[in-house]
C-alpha cells in the first residue's frame, strides 16, 4: 500500500536579545559554567521575573515575518515539571494565549512555491545544561543557558514529504536570521526543531497516529529523522501492527529512532497563568514601529535577484536562503558590477567552499567588498579564473587586499604581444607529436597546446589572445 | 520607670531625634529584653545582635549629622522569616530552608535598613507561610503575650507577637489570606495588608504570588503610617508593584471620619461570629457613629465560596512555588537519596511539614487534567464574583467594616488536628487578598477571657490612607493599644 506523510514541526529558536529574558544577565553562548546566572534566572526564594521587552518585541517581529497575526492581550503561564536543569521546576511559557497566531511561510519544492500554515508562536525561556562530571561518577549543571528567551514556532501539519521539512526548516532559519532575531548557531543548539510524523493510506482524509521525535538540529537530521520515521511506520502498518502515540529520540549516527516515552507517560504540565507577570499588552504604536522595522525578507529579496538581476531562479533561491550569502553578493555586485559574474562564482566557488569548512567561511577576511574585488579584476580580463581561486584562498589565509596579492604574486594577466609568441613558438617546437596531430585533424590536441603556453606563461596569459595567437601561429606553421 | 521599648515608634523617633536616647542604647535594651522574654514568646528565631549593633551605631550618625531624618532611622525592628536578608539565614520555619543564607535582600527589608531601621532578627511564623496559629514551625510554637497558653495566631505569629511583647519597635509580616490581620487582631497590635502590589514582593519567599503582600505591624496606627511611607515604592524587580502617587499615609490621620459610610456585610455577623467578638466590634461602631459616620447592613453573598476559593488558589500557585525546593541547589537536601528521583521524593518529604504538604497535594490535585476545570478555573472564577461584589459595595460605602476572625486567640493545640476548621475560619480575611484590597486591623476591645479583639476595615484599591484615618479615630475613641492592654493587665 502507498502512504500520504503528514509531518508538522515544532521549532525552538533562542532569540539574540542582550540580556536573558527575565532577568539583567547576560544573553551570551559560551563562558565558564555558571557564570552568566543570578538570583533571579537560578529561581532562587522570593526572586521575580520581569519580562525583557526586546525579547517580546522579537517574537512579534518572527511572528509578523512569517505572516502571523500579533495577540493585542496574551500573558505567560507557567509549564510545571521537575527536571534538574529547570531550577524553578516550572518552565514560563504560553499556553492558550500565544503572542503570535494564523500565519504562514512560503516553501520552494521543486521549482514551486508552497504555503505551509503556522499555528502559533510563542515565547519562553531555555533551561540550563546537565554535563557528566568528567572528573566523577555524577552529572553537573550549568545554568547559564537558563532563562534565554526562546520563541517555539509551531507549524500546520501541512508538509507531506521529508524534502519539505527540511526544506522548511532551512526557509524559517532564513526569516529569523533576515529579521535579525536569532543568530541560528545550529552546532551550538540555539535552532533546533521537533518533527510530528503521521502517515495514512493514500486517498484517505483522516490523519494516522503521530509520533513525536524531539531536539533535531540540523537540516540533514530532521530530512533523515523524517524518511526513517515514516518507513518506520510503513512497516509497522504493513507487519498488521499500530502505530503507538510516542515521544522518539533519533540518533543521527545510528540513522534509527528509540521510543522515550508512550502517551501513557504523557507528561501533565499543570499550566496556568504566571502570577508574577502582568499580562502582555501590544498597542499599536508599539506594534506599528515594529513593522516598520521588518527588513526585506528572503523571497522579496530572492524575486528581486529574479527579475531586476537576471538571476535564475534556482540560483536566487538558493542566495537569498542564506543572509549572509546573500548580503555576500549584494556587497560584491556593488564593486563589480555584473551580477550574474558574482552569482556563478557563489553558487560554485562560495558554495564549495560553505560545504567543506561550513558557514565560518562567512567570516573570514573574504568580505563581499574583497571578492567583488576579485571578480573585478577577473571582468577587466586583469587575472585568469585560476588566478581568481588563488587569490580567494590567500585573502582568506591571510587577510591581505585582492590588489595586493595580485602585485605581490605577479598574477597580473601577461599580454606583451612578444612574450605570447615566443612562448606559443617554444610549445610548438618541443611538441611534435601535438602539433601533428593537431594537423591531421585532432581538435584535441589544441586544448593540450592551450594549457602548454598558459603552463609556459605561469597561468598569467590572457585565455583570448593565447587563443588567438597559438592558432595563428599553427595555421602558419602547418601551411 | 516608663521603659523606652514600650514607647511607640513615633514616640521614640521624637526622642531620637531631640538626642534624649542613642540608637544603641535602645537597641540593647530591646535586645536584653528579648534575650529575658523571647524563651517564654518564641517569636524570635534568629537575632542578630551583632549586626544591630552595628547598624545602631551607623544609624546614630547619620541622625547626629542630620543626613538622615527618616522616623525609621534608628528604629529597631523585627522581620518575619520569609522575608530574604543578605547574609542572615531566611528559612520560612522549614527544615527544607533551616540553612538558606540569601545572597540578596528583599526590597522591603532593603528600603528599611537604608533608613537606617535596626533589624534586630528574624521572627517565627507557620511554615512557608501556611497556617493560622504559628505552629506550624520547626522552632516550636509563637505563644501570644497576653497570655502564653494561647497561640498568637499567624502566620505572622512571631511580627504580632513581638510587636504585642515590646520586643520590636515595629515588624514586617506578610499576608496571603489573613496572615497579618489575624495575628494582630489576636495580640491587640495594628496590621495592615495593603493593595496588592503596594510593597514590593521581590525577596519575599512566594507562597502564593497573586495574593502574598507585604505589610507593616505596628503599636499604634501613627506608626503603621510612618513604616508605610519607607515601605511602599514602585519596584522594577516586581512586575506586579505599582506606584504610589497618593502623598504620606500620615497626612489625613486626624481627619475624623464625619460624613463616612460603613458597610457592614451580613456574612460577616453571622452565627460562626463569637458572642464577645461581635459586641466589641458593634460598640466600636457606635462609638464612630457618635462621631458623624453612618452605618448600614450591606450583604456579601460571594463571600461565602471565599475560603475554598481561596484555598484552591493559594494551593495552586503553591504547588509550583515550592517545587523548587528539589535538594538540587539549596535547601535541605536528603542523605538517604541514591538517584535523582529519590533526592527529590526524599528531601522534599523529609524538609517539608504536614500542613505544607497537605497543601501541596491540594493544589496539584487542583491543578491536574481533568480537574483543572472543576477546582481551579471555578476558584478564578469565584475570585471575580467576589472582587465584583466589594467593588459594587464601594459605590455605595467608604470602607466596609467587621471582624477579623470568628474568635480570639485560640489555646495551643486547640485547632492543630482539625486543619478544616482552622481554614473556615479564615472567612472576613481571605476575600479582601482575592480582591486585593487593603484591609486594616485595630485593636478595639477585650473578650472575657482578656484576650484583644481587633477591628477589620477594608477599603477600595489604594484607600490605605482613608483606613488608616478611621483607625486612627478607633484609636483615640477605644484608647489605644497600650491603654487597652493596661487595662487588660490591671
Ligand atoms: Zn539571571
Amino acid at each position: 500500500m502507498e502512504y500520504d506523510i503528514i509531518i508538522g514541526l515544532e521549532i525552538h529558536s533562542e532569540l539574540k536579545t542582550q540580556s536573558k529574558v527575565f532577568c539583567g544577565c547576560k544573553n551570551e553562548f559560551g563562558g565558564d559554567p555558571n557564570t552568566q546566572c543570578c538570583p533571579v534566572c537560578l529561581g532562587m526564594p522570593g526572586t521575580l521575573p520581569v519580562l525583557n521587552k526586546t525579547a517580546l518585541e522579537y517574537a512579534i517581529k518572527a511572528g509578523l515575518a512569517m505572516n502571523c497575526k500579533i495577540s493585542r492581550f496574551s500573558k505567560l503561564d507557567r509549564k510545571n515539571f521537575f527536571y534538574p536543569d529547570m531550577p524553578k521546576a516550572y518552565q514560563i511559557s504560553q499556553y492558550d494565549l500565544p503572542i503570535c497566531y494564523d500565519g504562514y511561510v512560503d516553501i520552494e519544492v521543486n521549482g514551486e512555491t508552497k504555503r505551509i500554515g503556522i499555528e502559533r508562536i510563542h515565547i519562553e525561556e531555555d533551561a540550563g545544561k546537565l554535563v557528566h562530571d568528567p572528573y566523577g561518577q555524577g552529572t553537573l549543571i550549568d545554568y547559564n543557558r537558563c532563562g534565554v528567551p526562546l520563541i517555539e514556532i509551531v507549524t500546520r501539519p501541512d508538509i507531506r514529504s521529508p524534502e519539505e521539512a527540511r526544506i522548511l526548516f532551512e526557509t524559517i532559519k532564513s526569516i529569523l536570521e533576515y529579521t535579525e532575531v536569532s543568530d541560528c548557531r545550529m552546532q551550538e543548539g540555539s535552532i533546533r526543531a521537533d518533527v510530528n510524523l503521521s502517515i495514512r493510506p493514500k486517498g484517505t482524509e483522516a490523519f494516522g497516529v503521530r509520533t513525536e521525535m524531539k531536539n533535531l538540529n540540523s537540516f540533514r537530521s530532521v530530512q533523515r529523522a523524517a524518511e526513517a520515521e515514516a518507513k518506520r511506520q510503513a512497516e509497522v502498518l504493513r507487519k498488521g501492527g499500530v502505530v503507538i502515540q510516542e515521544t522518539r529520540r533519533w540518533d543521527d549516527n545510528k540513522g534509527e529512532s528509540f521510543s522515550m516515552r508512550g502517551k501513557e507517560e504523557a507528561m501533565d504540565y499543570r499550566y496556568f497563568p504566571e502570577p508574577d507577570l502582568v499580562p502582555i499588552v501590544v498597542d499599536d504604536e508599539w506594534l506599528e514601529s515594529i513593522k516598520r522595522s521588518i527588513p526585506e525578507l528572503p523571497q522579496s529579496r530572492r524575486d528581486r535577484y529574479i527579475n531586476e538581476l537576471g538571476i535564475p531562479r534556482y540560483d536566487a533561491n538558493l542566495i537569498t536562503m542564506n543572509k549572509r550569502v546573500a548580503d555576500m553578493f549584494d556587497a560584491a555586485v556593488a564593486v563589480c558590477g555584473n551580477a550574474k559574474t558574482v552569482s556563478n562564482w557563489i553558487m560554485t566557488d562560495i558554495m564549495r567552499r560553505i560545504n567543506d569548512k561550513g558557514e565560518a567561511v562567512l567570516d573570514s577576511p573574504l568580505n563581499g567588498k574583497r571578492f567583488g574585488e576579485i571578480l573585478l579584476f577577473l571582468e577587466k580580463g586583469e587575472i585568469t579564473q585560476a588566478s581568481a581561486k588563488k587569490v580567494m584562498d590567500e585573502v582568506i589565509e591571510t587577510g591581505a587586499e585582492p590588489s595586493e596579492i595580485i602585485e605581490k604574486r605577479g598574477l597580473k594577466v601577461q599580454r606583451d604581444e612578444n612574450l605570447v609568441l615566443d612562448a606559443v613558438r617554444k610549445v610548438i617546437q618541443s611538441n611534435p607529436q601535438a602539433f601533428n596531430d593537431y594537423v591531421s585533424g585532432k581538435e584535441k590536441a589544441f586544448g593540450f597546446l592551450m594549457g602548454r603556453v598558459m603552463g609556459e606563461l605561469k597561468g598569467k596569459g590572457d585565455p583570448a589572445q593565447v587563443k588567438e595567437v597559438l592558432t595563428r601561429e599553427l595555421q602558419a606553421a602547418s601551411s | 520607670m516608663m521603659k523606652l521599648r514600650e514607647l511607640t515608634l513615633k514616640e521614640t523617633h521624637d526622642l531620637l531625634k531631640a538626642g534624649e536616647i542613642g540608637v544603641v542604647e535602645l537597641t540593647r535594651e530591646y535586645l536584653d529584653a528579648i534575650h529575658e522574654n523571647n524563651p517564654s514568646i518564641n517569636c524570635y528565631v534568629t537575632l542578630c545582635e551583632n549586626e544591630a549593633l552595628n547598624q545602631a551605631e551607623e544609624a546614630q550618625k547619620r541622625l547626629s549629622s542630620g543626613e538622615e531624618n527618616s522616623a525609621l532611622c534608628g528604629i529597631p525592628m523585627g522581620i518575619k522569616d520569609n522575608m530574604c536578608t543578605y547574609g542572615v539565614r531566611t528559612t520560612c520555619a522549614s527544615k527544607m530552608l533551616e540553612n538558606f543564607i540569601p545572597p540578596y535582600s528583599s526590597t522591603a527589608v532593603d528600603r528599611l535598613l537604608k533608613k537606617g531601621a535596626v533589624m534586630l532578627g528574624k521572627l517565627n511564623m507557620d511554615e512557608f507561610a501556611m497556617g493560622s496559629s504559628t505552629e506550624n514551625t520547626i522552632f516550636g510554637p509563637t505563644r501570644n503575650p497576653w497570655n502564653t497558653e494561647y497561640v498568637a495566631g499567624g502566620s505572622s505569629g512571631g511580627s504580632a507577637a513581638a510587636v504585642a511583647a515590646n520586643l520590636a519597635g515595629f515588624t514586617l509580616g506578610s499576608d496571603t489570606g489573613g496572615s497579618i490581620r489575624q495575628p494582630a487582631a489576636f495580640c491587640g497590635v495594628v496590621g495592615l495588608k495593603p493593595t496588592y502590589g503596594l510593597v514590593s514582593r521581590y525577596g519575599l519567599v512566594a507562597f502564593a504570588s497573586s495574593l502574598d503582600q507585604i505589610g507593616p505591624l505596628t503599636k499604634d496606627v501613627t506608626d503603621c503610617a510612618l513604616v508605610m511611607d519607607e515601605v511602599v515604592a514602585h519596584d522594577p524587580m516586581d512586575s506586579t508593584s505599582v506606584a504610589w502617587e497618593n502623598g504620606s499615609f500620615t497626612e489625613d490621620l486626624e481627619k475624623g471620619v464625619k460624613g463616612l459610610s460603613l458597610g457592614l456585610p451580613a456574612e460577616f455577623f453571622d452565627s460562626a461570629l463569637d458572642d464577645g467578638v461581635r459586641k466589641a466590634i458593634l460598640k466600636t461602631i457606635k462609638l464612630l457613629e457618635e462621631q458623624g459616620a453612618s452605618a448600614q447592613e450591606t450583604a456579601l453573598p460571594g463571600i461565602k465560596h471565599a475560603v475554598p476559593a481561596y484555598y484552591l488558589i493559594s494551593s495552586s500557585e503553591a504547588s509550583a512555588n515550592l517545587a523548587r525546593y528539589d535538594g538540587i541547589r539549596y535547601g535541605h537536601r536528603s542523605k538517604a537519596a541514591k538517584n535523582i528521583d529519590e533526592v527529590y521524593r526524599s528531601s522534599r518529604g523529609e524538609g517539608f511539614g504536614r500542613e505544607v504538604k497537605r497543601r501541596i497535594l491540594l493544589g496539584t490535585y487542583a491543578l491536574s487534567s481533568g480537574y483543572h476545570d472543576e477546582l481551579y478555573n471555578k476558584a478564578l472564577k469565584v475570585r471575580r464574583i467576589i472582587a465584583n461584589e466589594f467593588a459594587r459595595a464601594f459605590e455605595q460605602f467608604d470602607v466596609i467594616i467587621g471582624p477579623a476572625y470568628p474568635t480570639t486567640a485560640f489555646k495551643l493545640g486547640e485547632k492543630l488536628e482539625d486543619p478544616l476548621k482552622m481554614y473556615l475560619s479564615d472567612i472576613y480575611t481571605a476575600g479582601v487578598n482575592l480582591a486585593g484590597l487593603p484591609g486594616l486591623v485595630v485593636p478595639c476591645g477585650l473578650d472575657d477571657k482578656n484576650m484583644p479583639i481587633g477591628i477589620q476595615l477594608i477599603g477600595k484599591p489604594f484607600s490605605e490612607k482613608l483606613l488608616l484615618r478611621i483607625g486612627y479615630a478607633i484609636e483615640k475613641a477605644v484608647g489605644s493599644f497600650k491603654a487597652l492592654k493596661n487595662e487588660g493587665r490591671a
